[in-house]
């Protein structure tokens, strides 16, 4: 079990996880991951189902916690601090830390309530004029204003499925969050929704970092900068195996187990 | 678990393999025909280039199929953005044997220098046998076999120094000779860019195997020797 390219990047980063354990009772989920993430990029997250990959993704924002049997062991380090210190509130985590589902979940409100949520849960302090730009802003960076603008004060849920997801992720940003973290953002969408969201993940990193956990490989090679695969050791617990610039990992992977799971011959 | 797409890669090598060895076989033939002067072989060379043409285009339009089809990735596109290009250089390296040919035609039944006798087919053999262990090394992914090879081209250059430098003795001593020289000349540097193209192969197995490009060519004679 070697763990190749710890560092493809040289930095800044975002987020690091210095010797990260995650368990789920007496089951260890994901063991000794270290890994940061550079800013103002995109890294895949891959690997076959059951390798951790999402726990990982989870624990950059505490999302683990809300599963009663979860325990995590080492350090999420945020601005030089570690989000599970005793003293840190995994709320003002969240607010920093964005996450966007693999099934688009707007609540069963307006649009445009579905945005300002986000941001009144932030201690938004703005008139209605504000909250109004606030609003159009974020839905402008989700690329779904132009769907939207001329029913905001219709239900979330009378959109497709692809304008969902980016409502969701207008809500997301409207907290103005540094990272968002992406579980298969768009394994529940038609292709040109995907292509969409994937192009709208490219212009959403000239703002924030993001993470995205993937199943869909081209997805992976086409959208992200840097690729994180992990594997299920021979205990079930998930590691990191290679970590590396896309561009490398997806033509010349340095593990073989890699090269073996990218190419489609297990997992 | 990708079984098919396993066979599709095997018989896109196969593919190429089988284009390789004709190509080698048809270095030779064309340059028996030229010191011997055969008129006959000289143009079933010619003819031969269409049907090498045909199957470059084909084993390309496959590979891209299957690019279109498996999303191939890693190992699996290395491999076939290979193939593209060493489809490629086969082809290139027929367009010299055809027009290897097409200069003996040309030539008719005018004898031809002494030292051409003596020594093309030693360069042609060096050149064949370098595309030959640059495919092995293709098929057995032998990254060190790919990266000796190109040494090889010294003996090819040394034969085209030779002969080039009698080919200028030979014009410089019968003027009227000046066509017949340059059409010698071409066919010596047809013979040569052959073994060039076959480095180039040799650069792809590199990458294929190992996933990094370095060029491995000097490309000594875009230019005449001076």
């Amino acid at each position: 079990m070697t763990t190749l390219a710890h560092d493809p990047s040289g930095g800044p980063f975002a987020i690091e996880a210095q010797a990260l354990n995650i368990y789920y009772g007496s089951f260890r989920a994901v063991k000794d991951i270290n890994l940061r993430f550079s800013t103002h990029k995109i890294t895949a997250l891959i690997g076959p189902s059951g390798c951790g990959k999402s726990t990982v993704l989870r624990a950059f924002n505490r999302m683990n916690d809300l599963i009663p049997i979860s325990r995590t062991e080492g350090t999420v380090l945020f601005h030089g601090k570690n989000i599970y210190d005793a003293d840190v509130d995994p709320v003002q985590v969240r607010r920093r830390v964005g996450m966007v589902f693999q099934k688009p979940n707007p609540f069963p409100k307006t649009i445009y309530e579905n945005v300002a949520w986000g941001a009144r849960i932030n201690g938004f302090k703005g008139n209605k004029a504000d909250m109004d730009a606030l609003v159009e802003e974020s839905l402008r960076d989700a690329a779904v204003w132009d769907d939207v603008k001329d029913k905001l004060f219709q239900s979330g849920l009378s959109l497709s499925g692809g304008q969902q997801q980016r409502l969701c992720i207008a809500r997301a940003i409207a907290t103005r969050p540094e990272l968002i973290l992406m579980d298969e953002p768009a394994s529940a969408l038609d292709p040109i929704s995907t292509l969409r969201i994937e192009e709208l993940i490219q212009d959403l990193k000239k703002n924030y970092t993001i993470l995205i956990v993937t199943h869909n490989m081209q997805q992976a090679a086409r959208a992200s900068d840097y690729t994180a695969f992990f594997n299920m050791d021979t205990d079930r617990a998930g590691y990191l195996v290679e970590y590396g610039q896309t561009d490398q990992v997806f033509t010349s992977p340095k593990s073989e187990m890699t090269e073996q799971y990218i190419t489609g011959r297990f997992g | 678990m990708r079984q098919s797409f396993d066979r599709e890669l095997q018989r896109l090598q196969a593919e190429i393999l089988r284009m390789g060895s004709e190509v080698e076989e048809h270095l030779t033939r064309v340059t028996t025909a030229f010191v011997e002067r055969d008129a006959y072989t000289a143009a079933q060379m010619i003819a031969a280039d269409t049907s090498i043409n045909e199957r470059r285009i084909q084993i390309g339009l496959d590979a891209l199929t299957l690019i279109a089809k498996q999303q191939p990735l890693a190992g699996d596109l290395r491999l076939i953005g290979a193939v593209m290009e060493i489809v490629g250089e086969l082809e290139r390296i027929h367009d010299y044997i055809k027009g290897i040919g097409k200069i003996s035609l040309n030539i008719g039944a005018t004898p031809i220098l002494p030292a051409f006798v003596a020594h093309m087919p030693e360069m042609a053999e060096t050149a064949r046998e370098m595309l030959h262990l640059s495919l092995k090394a293709f098929v057995d992914r032998d990254r060190d076999l790919a990266q000796r090879v190109p040494a090889m081209d010294d003996v090819v250059d040394a034969l085209f120094n030779q002969l080039y430098a009698d080919i200028l003795a030979y014009a410089a001593n019968q003027p009227q000779a000046i066509s017949h020289s340059n059409q010698l000349e071409w066919a010596l540097h047809n013979l040569e860019r052959s073994a060039d193209r076959t480095i180039n192969i040799c650069e792809w197995v590199v990458y294929m195997v190992t996933g990094v490009y370095h060029e491995m060519s000097m490309g000594e004679y875009e230019a005449p020797p001076q």
